[in-house]
């Protein structure tokens, strides 16, 4: 099953190649994983999706945690949660058939970020599925796509949820905002 | 290089000498200025003085090494500090020492060694302290910060290298950062699930200046694993499987030592006279001699004990993590067994073996709150049945048997544990003496035998004896130690001579491989490829280093021979020529069931290989 872990790691050198390491140590491919600083000095932020048996999270979960760098890891499960990828997909397209992606990006509520005569590049944000979706029909026009780049999802739960993190640093409660939910409306959330 | 440091350093540190047992001393705080630490203000040293300040400060009083280009800051500023420092021939050799005198004395064990081949000769050694759970800490010096990445000379990328054998390793490039990393190390190695750490630190750092003050450099408080979890329904899970089991047996594993529960063992194995199995790591903690033992269990384990297993409808695991020499052939493991895993990492977990109640805790820790729930509890049937299991096996005592002329590893560990009456501390390597080691010296007491499980490294013995006898100057240590291992690190006997080191080596050489040519025997067809082994003659090359010695042919020689060894006063080595095609019995073939074990054949149990020539 498909896993996907939200962890808060110190934000200093090699500690990405610790957590890489040990999922290569656990024979275990990362689908995707994005990486940014957090609310909190000094900590990053990385949400982690891999293939697993659905018995390997409780080890993958403690084994993060053995690692010295890893402040606080929290296996998302089926928990409620909000998930968002990035992607910016640049396109081919002339003058003659721009119109047509613009309906596109128009349907798939993406946005054109930058225009050349013979290309154009799309930036959508999205739930995986519907990221896949519209290139999937970008793909019915062989050649259209001239480049993908997609960030990897980023996860967070749902509601007031009190991160962990402030426990293990031994940090006041008082610096904990609320989750606001996604501003494109969590209510169309699929996954 | 280290001229500049504070002249009173010296002086203050033969006057902290005396009291080096005491590990929190906060003497090194002031180690440029007598005992009125708090009078004065931080001292200004060099990150080389830092280093050894530092560690004098961790209750370091001996560590094992070798001096190389980067790491000279260090070893100049090393006659400043009361530190024993132990010159060993290979760096392999000083993990390895660090490692014997972590598992002899419970204590963090360092090892220093210079850039490039230094670090990486070090690996092997890291990576059997991390597979045992071993508290090390290696120092490593390297390039400047600036030359870093440049592939510069003797630069290694040694914390990239050692990321998955260690349990955190650092690289540091500032003075000032030095005495934390150090203490964090320190920590880190000793917490929880032990393990080695290694501490990388440029050759600018050890030259820069700081402001050195012990206390400040204190790391964070310990942060115990977040998913540790002992509750009071699993605790009385485990207590109700306890009471309502008719077949139950403790496993004790290397976490019995670890977490220093052996008492805590022996009440729950007495009140509940539950019978206990140990693993290889685990032998010590448990006395050999009690009626409760039933010895070491897995794939050269005693045959009752693996019987025992795949018959209970319990197991209780203390401290053990169901290695696959353990456990043999999962899918057919236990199956009537419920299952109590007690252990400090969770990441061990349902690993393995899946287990009906997890009380996830320091073993001592969690068995304190267990055992109030324990009651009385009569076990005399199945103890009986077990008792019956070992039938004609228990009466085999090699010590009765007719001498037949041959001389068998057993006669030789046998002999050995009589005549040290098992008081001695037992270092082996990896093999065949390994496990006749396991299964003839009977260890009463813990810490008393000293070998590489997890990760079977060949040459392990000789050093980690050494670190073993420094550790415990006044206890009797034997090297046990196959003809092939012995030659991986024989080097380290010049150390033994250096630093005036009373052990006593027993090799138990056969002219083979032997576990590997058991393999062969067994599972290839006895095609004996590159296990026949030609060796110097031993002896003379113990003479060579001013060792003395003898070999030993016959079984009616082997007492005078070891009462020879235990009465010299210096190092002396024993060359038993064994039986040449002897194997290790039982045997549980790789992949096999528990109760699928390849017995002694039975007609002479100890000659069989002798009459086939």
């Amino acid at each position: 099953m498909l896993h996907t872990f939200v962890a808060y790691v110190e934000d200093r050198p090699g500690v990405l190649t610790r957590v890489a390491s040990l999922f290569r140590r656990l024979n275990i491919n990362i689908n995707s994983l994005t990486v940014g600083r957090s609310e909190r000095p000094g900590l990053s932020r990385l949400t982690l999706v891999c293939e697993a048996s659905a018995e390997a999270g409780h080890r993958i979960r403690a084994s993060l945690f053995k690692l010295e760098n890893v402040v606080d890891v929290d296996d998302i499960a089926q928990a409620p949660s909000v998930t968002r990828e990035l992607a910016l997909i640049k396109v081919a397209a002339s003058p003659r058939n721009r119109a047509q992606i613009f309906d596109l990006a128009e349907v798939f509520r993406a946005r054109i970020v930058d225009l050349t005569s013979e290309s154009l590049i799309i930036e959508m944000t999205g739930v995986e599925s519907k990221i896949e979706g519209l290139i999937e029909i970008l793909r019915e026009d062989d050649g259209r796509i001239l480049e993908i780049c997609r960030s990897g999802k980023m996860t967070m739960r749902r509601g007031h949820h009190v991160s962990s993190v402030v426990k293990a640093m031994g940090v006041g409660e008082a610096a904990v905002e609320e989750d606001v939910s996604a501003d494109e409306g969590a209510a169309n959330e699929v996954q | 290089m280290g001229h500049k440091g504070n002249a009173n350093t010296k002086a203050n540190a033969n006057a902290s000498n005396g009291s080096t047992t005491a590990p929190n001393t906060t003497a090194p705080s002031a180690s440029a200025s007598g005992s009125h630490a708090h009078l004065t203000p931080p001292a200004k040293l060099t990150g080389a003085e830092i280093i050894w300040a530092t560690l004098v400060g961790e209750g370091v009083d001996t560590v094992f090494g070798y001096p190389g280009g980067t790491i000279l800051p260090a070893y100049d500023a090393l006659r400043k500090f009361p530190v024993r420092h132990i010159l060993v021939r290979h760096e392999q050799g000083a993990a390895h020492m660090a490692d014997g005198y972590s598992r002899a004395s419970g204590k963090v064990g360092v090892a220093i060694a210079t850039s490039g081949p230094g670090s990486t000769n070090l690996v092997t050694g890291i990576a059997t302290a991390m597979l045992d759970s071993i508290p090390i800490v290696c120092i490593t010096a390297n390039v400047s910060s600036k030359l870093l990445g440049t592939d510069a000379f003797q630069e290694v990328d040694i914390t990239g290298i050692t990321l998955p054998v260690t349990k955190h390793n650092f690289l540091v490039n500032r003075a000032e950062d030095i005495a934390p990393t150090l203490r964090h190390a320190f920590q880190i190695a000793r917490s929880g699930r032990p393990g080695p750490v290694l501490v990388d630190i440029t050759k600018d750092a050890e030259q820069a200046t700081a402001e050195f003050d012990f206390e400040a450099a204190k790391p964070r408080p310990y942060r115990p694993h977040p998913m540790l979890h002992v509750d009071d329904s699993g605790l009385a899970q485990a207590a109700e499987l306890i009471r309502n089991s008719k077949r139950p047996v403790i496993l004790a594993g290397h976490g019995v030592m670890e977490s220093g529960a052996m008492e805590q063992v022996r009440t729950l194995a007495e009140r509940a006279q539950i019978p206990v199995g140990l693993t290889l790591l685990g032998l010590g903690g448990f006395p050999a001699s009690h009626p409760l033992c039933l010895g070491m269990m897995g794939m050269h384990g005693e045959s009752w004990v693996n019987h025992a297993i795949q018959e209970a409808d319990l197991l209780i695991a203390c401290g053990m993590r169901f290695d696959d020499r353990v456990t043999g052939k999962l899918a057919e493991y236990a199956l009537k067994a419920k299952k109590i895993h007690i252990e400090v990492d969770p990441a061990e977990i349902n690993k393995n073996v899946k287990v009906d109640v997890a009380l996830v805790g320091d073993l001592r820790e969690v068995l304190e709150q267990l055992l109030p729930r324990i009651s009385g509890r009569d076990g005399s049937a199945w103890l009986k049945t077990i008792e019956a299991s070992k039938g004609a096996v228990a009466v085999r005592d090699i010590k009765n048997l007719p001498d037949s002329g041959h001389l068998y590893a057993a006669h030789v560990i046998h002999d050995l544990w009589r005549m040290t009456g098992g008081n001695a501390i037992v270092v082996t390597d990896v093999g065949q003496h390994q496990m006749w080691e396991a299964q003839y010296f009977r260890h009463e007491q813990p810490r008393t035998l000293i070998t590489s499980g997890g990760l079977g490294t060949m040459g392990f013995a000789l050093p980690a004896a050494i670190g073993a006898k420094v550790a415990c100057p006044e206890k009797e240590v034997w090297v046990v130690v196959g003809d092939g291992g012995f030659q991986m690190t024989a080097a380290e006997l010049a150390t033994i001579v250096q630093e005036k080191i009373k052990i006593n080596i027993a090799i138990i050489n056969n002219g083979y491989l032997g576990m590997v040519r058991q393999w062969q025997e067994f599972f290839y067809e006895r095609n004996y490829e590159a296990t026949p082994l030609v060796s110097p003659d031993f002896v003379k090359l113990a003479d060579a280093h001013g060792i003395p010695g003898r070999a030993v042919r016959k079984r009616s020689e082997v007492e005078e021979a070891v009462k020879k060894a235990r009465s010299a006063t210096g190092a002396y080595l024993l060359n038993f020529m064994v039986e040449k095609e002897d194997s290790v019995y039982p045997m549980i073939p790789a992949g096999s069931a528990l109760h699928e074990m390849i017995r002694r054949p039975e007609k002479d149990p100890l000659e069989e290989r002798a009459d086939d020539k």
